[in-house]
């Protein structure tokens, strides 16, 4: 199998648009999440989000028009405009732009989507209920699909190779960039551009993701403090906005072009539960054999894991058992391990959410250094393992896994390794 | 120049992102304006909604141009 490595990345996230920007604020302990702004929420039981910074592109803020021209902007949902930064963030940070018909057709996109064009489909169809169907925009569909996201990047940046989509909820983010390092690995493509993006905070999915009990319902005036994955008080998650993309590259393909490398994708594994709709299996069997699997794939021994960016939602179900899960899984070595959410800062971007935090995961890596778990004042449950509460720590990290498990018991891991 | 004539040169520089002193009576929405397919469905749409008139879909296949766009809707607008 040929080697796959990282070597561009690109993120909007809550904290800020860019990769460093959002970074030097994760390792500063900052918080994401805020009272929702642009919609009424005062009906809803749950009134808080991480949203992008929107603003004019200084200090971080998140300006879409140096990503997409505002008539294309107009047509699409912001899960694509999002993509779109990531997108271009990332092929920016990798040099890689290819302008030759060999290397067009070598290079592709596989970005996901937890639920797409949710805000736009809500939208429209008050569109058909009070005008009539004669007042759907044409743009309707294509600027709601979720495949467009990778339709859009690959046009404006013209990758000719595989050009693939994937829909797995809160795991999509993983999957994609598993699925995509193995395309190249099979040698469908030299470059992939992956990853996942979202834009799901509306009226709509924040009384639904409320309606399966999944959100924080009890920090609504201290919107800072309700993402505590592990902590006693944890009532669910904070929604999160905005897209994660990653270049992975061949390694011979990023060696000849002297690309820096980030990271090696070393691991990938995939389960499913086969239990329940929205909640995790309780004896943790799915995200363990997951993580089993990318242990596998990757040629190591889970003692060799020196940090694991959690899936940590802050649920009172999920978080314990994905622990218990990783206890079992380093047996003796847990003391060994540090394990944080940084879904306490940014929130959880469901279909982007495994991208942003592989991102984070390399990060990690690159810097010696693990993001902290913010609000955790009393664990539930003791462990051995570190979950870094509050404060980001130096630790060397050579090889990095990070978890993802989304409603209807898909679970996807990854492992990052750095390149010797 | 019309009220008619401003109104929907307005709409088409709104809706495709293009310059005002492009827009011209002779321009076409495809092959000057850079439109597509679809782009030329929304601005149809848009001069329905505009002049509040319903535009059927064979006289919307003769809109090629900005100039016909005006034609239509000076004749056929309440």
């Amino acid at each position: 199998m040929r080697r796959v490595v990282v070597t561009g990345l690109g993120m909007v996230s809550p904290l800020a648009c860019g990769v460093e920007e959002t970074w030097s604020q994760i390792l500063d302990s900052k918080s994401g999440a805020k009272k929702v702004e642009g919609f009424e929420t005062g009906d809803l039981a749950c009134r808080i989000a991480a949203q992008v910074p929107f603003g004019d592109g200084s200090n971080g803020t998140f300006n879409p028009d140096q990503w997409m021209e505002p008539k294309e902007q107009r047509k699409v949902d912001p899960f694509i405009v999002y993509a779109m930064s990531a997108a271009t963030q990332a092929l920016n940070d990798a040099g890689w732009k290819p302008t030759t018909y060999e290397d067009q057709c070598a290079s592709g996109v596989l970005i996901g989507s937890g639920i797409g064009g949710i805000g736009g489909i809500y939208e429209a169809s008050q569109i058909l209920i009070e005008r009539g169907p004669r007042r759907i925009s044409p743009f309707f569909i294509p600027g709601r699909l979720i495949n467009l996201a990778g339709g859009y990047v690959s046009i404006e940046h013209g990758l000719k190779g595989p050009n693939h989509a994937v829909v797995t909820a809160c795991s999509t983010g993983s999957h994609a960039i598993g699925d995509a390092a193995r395309l190249i690995a099979f040698g469908d493509a030299d470059v992939m551009v992956a990853g996942g993006t979202e834009s799901p905070i509306n009226r709509l999915s924040l009384a639904g993701f409320a309606a399966c009990r999944a959100l924080s319902t009890a920090f609504n005036d201290e919107p800072t403090k309700a993402s505590r994955p592990y902590d006693k008080d944890r009532d669910g998650f904070v929604m999160g906005e905005g897209a994660g993309v990653v270049v992975l590259e061949e390694y011979e393909h990023a060696k000849a072009r002297g690309a820096k490398m980030y990271a090696e994708v070393i691991g990938y594994g995939l389960s499913g539960d086969a239990y329940h709709i929205t909640s995790p299996s309780e004896d943790g069997d799915g995200a363990y054999r997951c993580m089993a699997a990318a242990i596998k794939r990757a040629g190591i021994s889970a003692s060799e894991i020196d940090y694991i960016n959690a899936h940590g939602t802050s649920t009172p179900l999920g978080d314990e058992i994905e622990l218990k899960a990783v206890e079992r899984i380093v047996g003796n070595a847990a003391g060994k391990l540090a394990m944080s959410s940084t879904k306490s800062a940014v929130g959880h971007l469901l279909g982007a959410a495994g991208a942003v935090e592989a991102i984070f995961s390399i990060l990690a890596m690159r810097d010696g250094i693990v993001p902290p778990t913010l609000n955790l004042d009393n664990p539930s449950v003791e462990t051995a393992i570190d979950l870094v509460p509050h404060k980001a720590k130096r630790k060397e990290i050579n090889v990095a896994l990070s978890n993802s498990f989304g409603f209807g018991g898909t679970n996807a891991s990854l492992i990052f390794r750095r390149v010797s | 120049m019309s009220d008619v004539a401003d109104r929907v040169k307005k709409i088409v520089v709104e809706h495709l992102g293009v310059d005002a002193e492009k827009v011209t009576d002779n321009a076409n929405f495809i092959d000057d304006l850079g439109a597509d397919s679809l782009d030329t469905v929304e601005l149809v749409m848009a001069f329905e909604e505009e002049f509040n008139v319903e535009i059927p879909d064979d006289a919307a296949e003769t809109i090629v141009t900005v100039g016909d766009a005006i034609k239509f809707l000076e004749k056929n607008a309440a």
